[in-house]
């Protein structure tokens, strides 16, 4: 045995197609991962992401791996996109980043880190790796791509296979008991309520919101007699004010 | 064209993932970073088993998917819970550890 260069042996030769392909995905790939770290809007950037997995998917059938092409959109785009999602949804979109630099320099110094890291990996895979398609995967997936799979899966691997649904198992646990929260013992009665609202400093009901008055929207502060904005006529949750200032404030002309 | 074209594009891939989590304040997206870094590294998974021609790489990534599958549910729970007590989504905010 020589220590020859990892694609040194019997090397086959990349077809057209694949090649278009790549350069079709990867820079699209490129592109979304892109706008994903740059997005002001979490919800863009879920997108953008789904844009990165769709892309992969498609370089993952040009490599012979149709089975994890398939399990690629569905799995990621379909089950964890859409997880993310839903949390994006819970959470409040409105919680997006501030633009605060808490540690001063810190951007700078992700950037060049980033460069650097990025030419030490991309010089050593260009002195590690050769010309040509490497080995190919013609024989492996002789039978088709899914029973190659399945022989390695159920046999060589069927231990960690077995784990595997230990660790689903834990995590559908985990998620449920670190999500899930205690209802209070009882709700409050009529009693408590009108106690809780009379012993206050609020008695009274709080305005209306001026919807015939400017627009039709219950988003529009009721206005008092001298032009300004009556205090608690909007839901604080319509306002936007407790979220954050994007594009949740009610303009006037 | 060769098969490095695509490591080099997993390396691409993973350094931007690797700035997302560095340079986003808000834990969603830092978490979508490290998805998109677990996404690049099954990319050099499949084309190394291209590359050696066996299917051993792609049980890899398979594997790999199952867990950040796993680990998505988990994160994204504690992430929930963490806005629940302290209204809040940024990972500058989650400091309670500190007293």
């Amino acid at each position: 045995m020589t220590a020859a260069p990892v694609l040194a042996a019997a090397s086959t030769s990349i077809s057209t197609g694949e090649t278009i392909t790549f350069w079709v995905l990867g820079p699209l790939a490129v592109i979304a991962a892109v706008m994903m770290v740059l997005s002001r809007n979490a919800v863009h950037a879920a997108l953008f992401l789904a844009g990165v997995m769709l892309s992969l998917a498609g370089l993952y059938a040009a490599e012979d791996a149709p089975f994890l092409a398939a399990v690629q959109v569905i799995v990621y785009t379909g089950a964890v996109l859409m997880l993310f999602l839903f949390v994006l949804m819970l959470v409040g979109v409105d919680s997006s980043d501030s633009l605060i630099e808490t540690l001063r320099g810190q951007r700078l110094a992700a950037f060049v880190l980033g460069l650097g890291f990025a030419l030490l990996l991309v010089s050593a895979i260009a002195s590690g790796t050769g010309d040509g398609g490497g080995a190919g995967l013609k024989d492996a997936n002789a039978e088709g791509n899914v029973v190659g799979i399945a022989r390695l899966l159920f046999t060589k691997y069927v231990f960690a296979f077995e784990i595997t649904s230990a660790l689903l198992i834990t995590a559908a646990l985990g998620a449920m008991v670190l999500a899930h929260k205690e209802k209070p013992a009882s709700a409050m009665t009529q009693r408590e309520m009108a106690r809780a609202r009379f012993s206050g400093n609020h008695p009274w009901p709080l305005p209306g919101p001026g919807v015939f008055a400017l627009r039709d929207s219950a988003a529009t502060p009721s206005l008092l007699p001298d032009g300004s904005e009556a205090p608690g006529s909007v839901d604080p949750a319509l306002s936007g004010e407790h979220v954050g200032d994007q594009g949740g404030s009610v303009h006037h002309r | 064209m060769n098969a490095s074209y695509y490591l080099f594009l997993a390396a691409l891939l993973f350094t931007i993932g690797a700035l997302g989590v560095l340079l986003r304040r808000n834990a969603i997206l830092v978490f979508m970073s490290v998805e998109l870094m677990l996404n690049s590294v099954n990319l050099t998974l499949v084309t190394f088993s291209r590359i050696n021609g066996t299917l051993d790489g792609q049980i890899m990534a398979f594997f790999v998917m199952v867990v950040a599958a796993a680990e998505v549910v988990i994160g994204l729970a504690i992430i929930m819970s963490i806005f629940r007590t302290r209204r809040s989504a940024s990972v500058d905010d989650a400091n309670l550890l500190k007293y």
